[in-house]
């Protein structure tokens, strides 16, 4: 039986949510609610310095004069943030030895195919599991001691480094740069803090794995990457979570510090639940994610964002430095009921700044998928250079696929190209290959892997692995 | 006892009071609905996402005084060779002594307010139709307070040779005048209409125009919008088009002054086999700010469109481009092509292009790019090599760029006209 598009379109119909189960984890959570004594609580709960629950407070001030941002192309009921916990934890939370660990929570990672101590060996690969809101267990942590890395989850940085977590947190994105900033900037739990010393290469790709596994619960975790002067890190994130009939809150921020001549590549698998066919439940991902290069610095936004019922995500460059550059790959899938308003930002300031955007978008089912964009070339950034290019993939004839970009040129030595495109997969594409010898299921693989293949191949080997799995059927059939 | 401080909106309305129309209730009507719905709008401001790039201090904070019927020498507004039937508007009144037309048996030629009186019933029909629930502010004052222009309607199956040129001018100093224009192509039409914006001296000019057009099943009609004003006077200007079956529209607009423009072109397709095609320049000089939005919303399937606009920025100039691309569920098959190019002669101006695609058919070939930059270095050596002087190269390829975007306007003299009229400019 030839293997036609309409093939494909029922395999993606029916692609269920693997990662859909829950952990049977005691777990001590707050009551829902948010006042400023939730926000005094979290903080007495992770023991915190007064300077950290300023912070929080002054973010969570901040919050309570903002509104809820609608320009996103985005649906979805409002909110009701006092219906949420805002604070989540394993209760056996162990000082932690992997034999300590609940066996449930083990599981758990065994599933989701996350390497710990058992595994590390093999895959090579330092993780720091965020479990609702709370930092399970981080390995390799000795290992990368010994080149003076520091690896941990927040709520450790807090306690061990203050003075880093001090100097850097809110610099990128300052407490009241939005919304959900704000907000996670006031009750954020934990999440992963990463120092690169001086001229070190990070000899492992670092990973931070977040699962939301209690019902009613937001998670807001954060991530701080400090990569000092002339050194290089790859970080990777990934994410998963129950499949539940309500919605979850996802609110992170994320801010990586690229200091003189250093390089971070940061990589996102985003799995969270995407709802059901009916587009019941799900996930909001409302994420902050932005980094700041300074002389000579590179940041490498990579992702795949398979998941989520809604998607509100920009990581972007604040191109500071002279010659520093910034790029940004990302595939975005969507199906079913699924909603996405990606992109990124460029903010070039310095001379000789150079970005390149390449955002990939599929659409299939009833989704829509939305990239949105900014390109700043700002007076004194001379000789700045952009590319863009955004192709978005329609699979049938329901769901859409919009580009929305801003380019904003304040400098005549500046040069910007942008390119978008939006079809499906030809007939004579397939029909060029079928000539060739190809046959149309082949020919639909070729087309989709060739597509996507330009952000995968971005991807850390370990990475791109679990990436293909995970598009497995999405990516592969549907792309193109 | 509380004082009220007036709205800026207030402020305008008032200006805009003493306008007395006598219409029959049908328009008055139309009127009032726009005025109701100016109760809930107001100017927008840096938040509005419409006018994201644009700032309108300039237009709102001035004190105007309405327009009136004026007489002028129009001798220097009107093309060089060109065979026209010449139709004059100022500061929105028809001028009958100005305007210098042969009546044709198949084209209907009024000004607005004269169709107005009489029981037309493509008026009836259009007027008015297109330009509703946008809400809108200037489309909803112009709606409420317009006050003439030209009535143009083309009989079925008719091809009109000679072009139809209007020039529209404001005189004096802080005018405003909220011109309107209806164009209406019967099936199987043809037609080609020139509409120059100028203006006599005079600071602080604002005009409010709005023309609609309706392009009957094979209706083919050309629109080329030539907005030349100088010493810093204000226009916004709103076309709204509804196509038809197997129509073609093309408008070219070219903008060579303003120190604050804004075109809003909305055009619906409505039908299928329709070919679209806008076409903008702009040229941006000392502290000019043009602004182009575009919107092409296809709603039915097999039908084409075709976007390009090139921008010229020199010393502290903006220009901004938007242009909005809708495919419909049902318009399948479509083909859409929207493209900004932007050249920035100085480090003080400024290109904002925001170039979007919103597609909700699968079966399409949408594509968009925008580029922002300088004249590409390796042909200017090219050039160089050939004897040309840098200086020569320079000029011969800015003036290849700018004129590559009107390509399209089929009017020879026209064509002649904008050309030298690009290269004084540039120069």
């Amino acid at each position: 039986m030839a293997y036609t598009e309409d093939d494909l379109k029922e395999e993606l119909k029916d692609k269920e949510y693997k990662y859909g189960f829950t952990s049977n984890i005691e777990s001590d959570k707050l009551p829902p609610g948010l006042n400023e004594e939730v926000v005094h609580l979290i903080s007495a709960k992770k023991n915190e310095p007064e300077w950290m629950l300023e912070y929080r407070l002054n973010a969570f001030r901040a919050w309570q004069k903002m509104v809820e941002p609608e320009w996103a192309h985005v649906r979805y009921p409002k909110i009701d943030f006092q219906a949420l916990s805002y604070y989540s934890a394993p209760k056996k939370k162990g000082d932690v030895k992997w034999e300590d660990i609940d066996p449930e929570m083990k599981a758990t990672m065994d599933k989701l195919g996350i390497s710990m101590d058992e595994q590390k060996a093999l895959s090579g690969v330092a993780v720091d599991f965020v479990f609702d809101s709370v930092s399970v267990k981080t390995s390799f942590q000795e290992k990368l001691k010994e080149l003076g890395i520091i690896f941990c989850s927040f709520s450790e940085a807090v306690q061990n480094h203050p003075e880093l977590v001090k100097k850097y947190i809110g610099t990128v994105v300052p407490t009241s740069d939005n919304f959900y900033a704000a907000l996670n900037s006031a009750v954020f739990s934990d999440g992963s803090f990463c120092y690169i010393p001086k001229g070190v290469r990070c000899p492992m790709e670092l990973s931070t794995y977040f699962r939301i596994n209690e019902a009613n619960t937001g998670q807001f975790e954060r991530t701080l990457v400090v990569a000092d002067e002339g050194s290089y890190v790859s970080y990777l994130e990934g994410c998963t979570a129950p499949s539940r009939d309500e919605n979850q809150l996802h609110a992170a921020i994320v801010e990586l510090i690229a200091l003189d001549n250093a390089e971070i590549k940061y990589s996102t698998v985003q799995n969270w639940f995407p709802g059901d066919k009916e587009g019941k439940g799900g996930v909001y991902n409302f994420v902050t994610k932005r980094g700041i290069c300074h002389k000579n610095a590179k940041i490498s936004w990579t992702q795949v964002e398979t998941g989520s019922a809604v998607t509100w995500k920009y990581p972007s460059c604040i191109l500071k430095g002279d010659n520093s550059i910034g790029e940004f790959y990302s595939v975005a899938v969507t199906n079913h009921y699924q909603q996405a308003d990606t992109g990124t930002k460029m903010i070039h300031l310095g001379k000789n700044t150079k970005s390149t955007i390449i955002s990939k978008g599929i659409s299939a089912g009833h989704s829509n998928n939305s990239y949105r964009g900014l390109v700043q070339i700002h007076k004194n950034a001379s000789n700045a250079r952009n590319f863009t290019q955004c192709d978005s993939l329609l699979m049938g004839d329901q769901c859409g696929a919009h580009t929305f970009p801003y380019i904003e040129a304040k400098n005549s030595t500046a040069k910007i190209e942008h390119e978008a495109t939006t079809s499906k997969i030809g007939e004579d594409q397939i029909f060029y290959c079928n000539q060739r010898g190809i046959d149309t299921e082949k020919a639909i693989n070729l087309i989709v892997n060739g597509y996507a293949k330009e952000v995968l191949n971005k991807l850390p080997m370990e990475f791109a692995v679990e990436a293909q799995k995970l598009l497995e059927i999405s990516l592969e059939g549907s792309v193109g | 006892m509380t004082t009220v401080e007036l709205t800026k909106k207030d402020t305008f309305l008032a200006a805009l009071s003493p306008l007395q129309f006598n219409e029959d209730s049908y328009f008055e009507g139309l009127r009032n609905n726009a005025k109701n719905e100016l109760a809930e709008l107001d100017f927008p401001t840096s938040k509005t996402e419409y006018w994201k790039y644009t700032r309108l201090g300039k237009i709102v904070n001035n004190t105007y005084t309405l327009g009136q019927p004026d007489k002028i020498d129009i001798t220097n507004f009107l093309i060089p060779n060109l065979e026209a039937h010449v139709l004059v508007v100022i500061n929105g009144y028809y001028s009958p002594e100005l305007s210098n037309f042969t009546e044709i048996d198949s084209v209907t030629l009024t000004s607005l307010s004269a169709a107005k009186k009489r029981d037309f019933e493509g008026l009836k029909k259009h007027f008015n139709q297109f330009t509703q629930d946008k809400k809108e502010i200037f489309l909803a004052l112009n709606n409420a307070f317009h006050t003439d222009g030209i009535y143009l309607e083309v009989a079925k199956s008719n091809s009109v040779e000679k072009p139809y040129h209007i020039i529209n001018i404001s005189t004096g100093n802080n005018t405003l005048s909220q011109s309107r224009n209806l164009f209406i192509g019967n099936v199987g039409s043809k037609v080609k209409i020139i509409e120059s914006f100028v203006n006599v001296g005079g600071e602080k000019n604002f005009n409010n125009h709005v023309s609609e057009f309706f392009v009957a099943e094979n209706t083919h009609l050309e629109y080329n919008k030539i907005q030349d004003k100088k010493e810093n006077n204000f226009s916004i200007a709103t076309e709204q088009v509804y196509q038809e079956a197997n129509s073609n529209f093309t408008i070219n607009t070219a903008t060579f002054n303003g120190a604050l423009v804004r075109n809003n072109l909305n055009i619906e397709v409505d039908a299928s086999n329709c070919e679209t095609n806008l076409n903008g320049l702009y040229l941006g000089k000392n502290k000019d700010h043009i602004d182009n939005h575009t919107v092409v919303d296809h709603k039915k399937p097999h039908c084409n469109s075709n976007e390009v606009y090139r921008g010229v920025l020199d010393d502290e100039s903006t220009g901004v481009f938007n242009g909005k691309v809708f495919v419909r569920q049902d318009a399948q098959i479509t083909n859409a092509f929207q493209q900004n190019n932007n050249i920035l002669l100085s480090d003080n101006a400024t290109a904002n292009s925001k170039p979007e695609l919103e597609i909700y058919a699968d079966d399409v070939k949408c594509s968009h790019g925008s580029t922002t930059g300088q004249i590409d270095e390796e042909a200017i050596f090219y050039l160089q090599s050939r004897g040309i002087s840098k200086k020569g190269a320079l000029k011969l390829m800015i003036n290849a760029f700018a004129k590559d975007a009107l390509e399209r306007i089929s009017i020879e003299t026209l064509h002649e006209y904008i050309d030298a009229k690009i290269e004084e400019e540039l120069s």
